[in-house]
């Protein structure tokens, strides 16, 4: 299927583009990878009447080291996350996390400012900066701002982004020499949407874990911080009460990839595999696919 | 202001297969539809344009892309390269053969964008396992031959190119030893 005619602007940097899409109205999009809004184009799901093309602000896009964070540009691709050195030295989940994402000719323009603004309830990277205890930068004409990842994800699909407001950035704390990220999921196939996913970052000494974060993806409308589950880690109550307090921690909603009850169950396995992945009992590799 | 107003219709100068190539495209004219409608260029294939099947698979600026989730529009200045083009200068000659030895191909609908997707995969990794393999080709779907035939021939394929590079990397060493 054919997209409807629509309207296209190249913005040459960002304040270019946000006068653009003032002029244009609210229901003009940015364009960054694509990935999401192309294929919603073409299925004719929303109408769209102007396109901004945020796609070669330079500025955009990169990884920079600000000391004790680094931070991500809004155009940083998921195949740049997944080999790109300071990434995987100092935010690793967000390496483990991009070969999770769709598939090699995706990754290669999919956006981590285009994931997180679609806030897609299955999306991996969401959840990264959830458990990562991340800072999402936006920028209007009238400035920027800065929004914890806690405060971000509103609900299935929604974001904290205003009319006209974009995101620029995501600002990651470094993590310290303890510190260890795992990124699991369960998907039919591989490239696919998970069923359910976890991303889990904590301390490890003395055999435990320690400041545990814990935030699930696909359990229900938008990620999710598993608070008692967390709890129950951080003083040492084992994985078994972990995952007893996910009971109440999730509330998942039945999708295309099963029902609550499974992802409930697939949630307690996850973190089964994650925990004992962090304290070295086995090691911890990034996906668990169904064969193709 | 008055560069980079909308339109509907936006201009752009790109490569495609090493020629240049100037044209006027309707905005939301995907890169398939470019290729096949407005140069010509039938051998990359839309299938549900949508970013599953993989059968537009093409390569842009060194890269694989999915041609129906990129507009033309977004091209200007890209180097585009695609089942044409490749086959032109022999870069897939080898996994063309293979395909066609290990019956890797039936209705041949999926074949340019998985061969794209195949020499994508050589390129960054000479020796892959049956696993890796599997997982490049992951979002590209044949709905007639299956994958292990595909896969047989991908890995005919990397260890015969590492067989000749072998070589070419012992003359070289042979040559450095006697400049020295
Ligand atoms: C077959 C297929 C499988 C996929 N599987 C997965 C998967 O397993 N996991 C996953 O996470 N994703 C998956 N995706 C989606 C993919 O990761 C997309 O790249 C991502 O969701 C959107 O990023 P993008 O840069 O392509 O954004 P676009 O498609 O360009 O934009 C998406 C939306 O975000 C807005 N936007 C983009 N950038 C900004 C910005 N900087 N500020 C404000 N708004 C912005 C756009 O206006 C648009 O509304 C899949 C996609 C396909 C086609
Ligand atoms: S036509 Fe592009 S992925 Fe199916
Ligand atoms: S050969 Fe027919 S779809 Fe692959």
């Amino acid at each position: 299927m054919k997209g409807a005619s629509l309207a296209y602007a190249r913005a040459n940097d960002v304040s270019h583009a946000l006068e653009l899409w003032r002029r244009a109205g609210p229901d003009a999009r940015l364009l960054a990878g694509g990935q999401s809004l192309l294929a919603g184009i073409n299925l004719r799901l929303n109408e769209i009447p102007g396109l901004i093309d945020i796609s070669r602000i330079g500025e955009l896009r990169g990884v920079a080291d600000l000391g004790d964070r680094l931070r991500i540009g809004a155009l940083t691709r998921h195949a740049d996350l997944q080999a790109d050195p300071l990434v995987a030295a100092h935010a690793p989940a967000f390496a483990q996390a991009a070969p999770l994402i769709a598939h090699a000719a995706i990754r290669t323009r999919g956006t981590i400012g285009g994931s997180l603004a679609y806030a897609d309830p299955a999306a991996e990277l969401p959840a990264c900066v959830l458990a990562l205890d991340a800072e999402i930068v936006l920028r209007a004409e009238a400035g920027e701002r800065r929004v914890a990842a806690e405060n971000f994800f509103l609900g299935l699909f929604e974001t904290a982004l205003r009319p006209f407001e974009m995101i620029v950035a995501v600002e990651v704390p470094k993590i310290g020499p303890n510190r260890r990220h795992a990124v699991l999921e369960l998907a039919r196939r591989s490239g696919d949407y998970a069923m359910a996913g976890l991303v889990l970052a904590a301390d490890v000494a003395g055999g435990r874990l320690h400041d545990v974060r814990l935030s699930y993806f696909s359990m229900g409308p938008a990620p999710v911080l598993a608070r008692g589950a967390m709890a129950a880690l951080d003083s040492d109550e084992g994985v078994e009460a972990a995952c007893a307090a996910l009971g109440t921690d999730l509330d998942p909603v039945a999708d295309l990839q099963g029902g609550p009850e499974m992802k409930r169950h697939l949630a307690g396995v996850l973190l089964h595999r994650a925990v004992a992945g962090l304290l070295g009992h086995s090691p911890v590799s990034g996906g668990n696919h169904g064969r193709g | 202001m008055a560069e980079a107003e909308f339109s509907t219709l936006v201009e752009v100068s790109l490569r495609v297969n090493g020629e240049r190539v100037s044209r006027r495209v309707e905005a939301r004219r995907h890169l398939i539809d470019f290729l096949r409608l407005d140069l010509g260029l039938t051998g990359s294939h839309a299938g549900c344009e949508h970013g599953v099947c993989g059968a537009c698979t093409v390569r842009v600026d060194g890269e694989i892309v999915r041609g129906c989730l990129t507009l033309a529009a977004q091209l200007d200045g890209a180097d585009v390269w695609t089942i044409e083009g490749l086959s032109d200068t022999g870069e897939v000659r080898d996994l063309q053969q293979a395909f066609v030895a290990r019956n890797a191909l039936q209705c041949g609908y999926c074949t340019p964008g998985m061969l794209a997707t195949c020499a994508d995969l050589l390129e960054r990794s000479p020796a892959p396992s049956r696993a890796e393999i599997r997982e490049h080709i992951s979002g590209n779907y044949c709905r007639c031959t299956g994958y292990e035939a595909i896969i047989d021939a991908v890995e005919t394929v990397a260890a015969a190119r590492r067989a000749a590079t072998g070589q070419v990397a012992i003359g070289q060493a042979t040559i450095g030893e006697t400049a020295e």
